[in-house]
């Protein structure tokens, strides 16, 4: 009878979510893009997702050893860490290149930061922009999706932004082709299709939030919209939310729980934020693309805003 | 005499400016791109600071309370003015890649510190192997980022090819590499202040 009786602390009613578990879903949920990127690119985006998350997991079992603590290998965050950095890089890097961002992007834009949890920026995107700095050649030499009677190497294409800030016309992508993801960039960027149907899995399972990837989305649209072309109101707006990584930014690596903010009214202004720094990178930017800088950008106001945000305990004024 | 090699000593090591006191940042970023520059630079600093602490020390009866900071900027232009003109007359080449930071040697705040914290209150000797302690642990802190900087960004330390087919880190020889590089032996050096407590 008394073994029974169950004493515990609050809070009483558990949910089943624990970091490991979120953190292998997201790992499912990037399943389909990374699929995509294979049959897009080939196996060469394999193998770089595998030795990126290779790498990844085995800085954090190195790191958690030095340091004596915990093994946080098995909760899946490097497995993440490591295929967010590989679905950011063109997929004819060479091998030790997605090694170099991993070991980096562990050791330094999370491990130094006290691991999990402390990290100030997302991990991914610090290894994706360490090496952006460092090798552009390798980092802006995007494959041409394979095609019937297409060798494999030696065939590359810039990407659609790309093309858009050189000036020149793109009026052989339809954006049919944007959202199969049937153009040069990188490997989990690309396939819009099986992105959104990675992100709609984690926001039936409640473990994103809309607030973020909307409010991200919507407004680099809007911007895009109005200032994306030579007259004002006549910018392309669907072609900006399909080209680029501005989905997989918006739904994995804006969303990412350690870096954000925490109440519902800061991730509106974290997702406005980012769309704005997107825009202006885009539109007016040197680089054709901005999403990493961008979210790197508002990961760091993310103390600023959650200070400004903080809820009313209630009964206070 | 002994107590005169642990005012120089201190400087290396214990009290090292770069890494333990966090002084002079500004030219450490700014001019650890290479080898060469960082030991202009170092060498710069360190007879600016020779000469400033002399001459702060042996006139530091004189020199009024009130306007003791003004008394020193004026000194420690003296010798900065010496060291560029040399510099320019000598090495034009050096100068031209250190560029401002020679100049802004007068408002280095390792330089400032040690006449404020040190020259004005102890005697000649004393404040001589301060100055050269400190001269010497900047140049040596300066000398390490660089050619950690020289060989990850460009595969090279003083010119030489070290490493043949090193795919160079672009990022380190640019502003964010020096941060980079900053924080991480600042990091070590708090590490190992630890290890030894």
């Amino acid at each position: 009878m008394i073994n029974n009786l169950i004493v515990s602390s609050s809070p009483h009613i558990h949910k089943q979510a624990s970091i490991s578990r979120i953190m292998w879903t997201v790992v499912i949920s990037l399943i389909p893009a990374g699929i995509a990127g294979v049959i897009i690119f080939g196996l060469d985006a394999l193998w770089v997702t595998l030795v990126a998350v290779v790498a990844a997991v085995l800085t954090e079992l190195i790191f958690g050893i030095w340091a004596k603590k915990k093994i946080t290998v098995l909760d899946g965050s490097a497995v993440i860490t490591g295929i967010l950095l590989a679905f950011n890089l063109p997929s004819g890097v060479p091998l030790w290149l997605p090694i170099v961002g991993a070991v980096f992007s562990i050791a330094i834009g999370k491990q130094v930061f006290g691991g999990l949890g402390q990290n100030i920026f997302n991990p991914a995107l610090v290894g994706r922009v360490f090496l952006m700095a460092s090798w552009p050649k390798y980092m802006t030499t995007f494959t041409q999706p394979l095609r019937a009677g297409a060798g494999y190497d030696a065939i590359t294409s810039a990407t659609p932004l790309a093309m858009l800030k050189e000036g020149k016309l793109l009026e052989h992508i339809s954006y049919l082709d944007l959202f199969l993801g049937k153009h040069g960039g990188c490997i989990g960027e690309v396939c819009i299709l099986a992105l959104l149907i990675g992100a709609a899995l984690l926001l039936i399972k409640g473990y994103i939030s809309w607030h973020i990837p909307v409010t991200y989305i919507f407004t680099t649209a809007v911007l895009a919209y109005i200032f994306g072309a030579a007259q004002l109101f006549h910018g392309d707006w669907l072609f900006h939310i399909l080209s680029g990584g501005l989905i997989l930014g918006a739904f994995f690596m804006a969303t990412d729980y350690v870096a954000t903010p925490l109440t519902a009214k800061g991730q509106l202004i974290f997702g406005i934020g980012c769309g704005l720094l997107t825009a202006v990178i885009r539109i007016w930017g040197g680089y054709p693309e901005g999403v990493s800088y961008a979210i790197l950008m508002m990961n760091a106001a993310t103390p600023f805003i959650d200070r400004y945000t903080k809820c009313r305990i209630y009964g206070s004024k | 005499m002994k107590n005169l090699i642990k005012e120089f000593a201190k400087g290396i090591i214990k009290e090292n400016p770069t890494f333990v006191l966090a002084l002079g940042l500004c030219p450490t970023l700014a001019v650890s791109v290479s080898v060469a520059n960082a030991i202009g630079m170092g060498v710069a600093a360190t007879f600016v600071l020779l000469g400033s602490s002399l001459i702060i020390s042996s006139i530091r009866d004189f020199i009024p309370d009130k306007i003791r900071i003004p008394c020193y900027i004026v000194i420690i232009a003296t010798f900065v003015t010496i060291a560029e003109l040399c510099m320019k007359a000598y090495s034009p080449q050096l100068d031209r890649s250190l560029g401002i930071y020679v100049p802004l040697i007068v408002v280095n705040c390792i330089v400032l510190g040690r006449a404020e914290a040190f020259a004005c209150k102890n005697n000649l000797a004393r404040s001589f192997f301060d100055g050269l302690g400190m001269g010497v642990g900047f140049t040596l802190a300066l000398i390490l980022i660089s050619a950690i900087r020289e060989f990850l960004g460009s595969g090279q330390i003083l010119g030489h090819t070290l490493v043949k087919g090193f795919q160079p880190v672009f990022v380190f020889g640019m502003p964010s590499g020096a941060l980079l590089v900053i924080g991480l032996l600042l990091g070590l050096f708090n590490l190992l202040k630890d290890k030894r407590v």
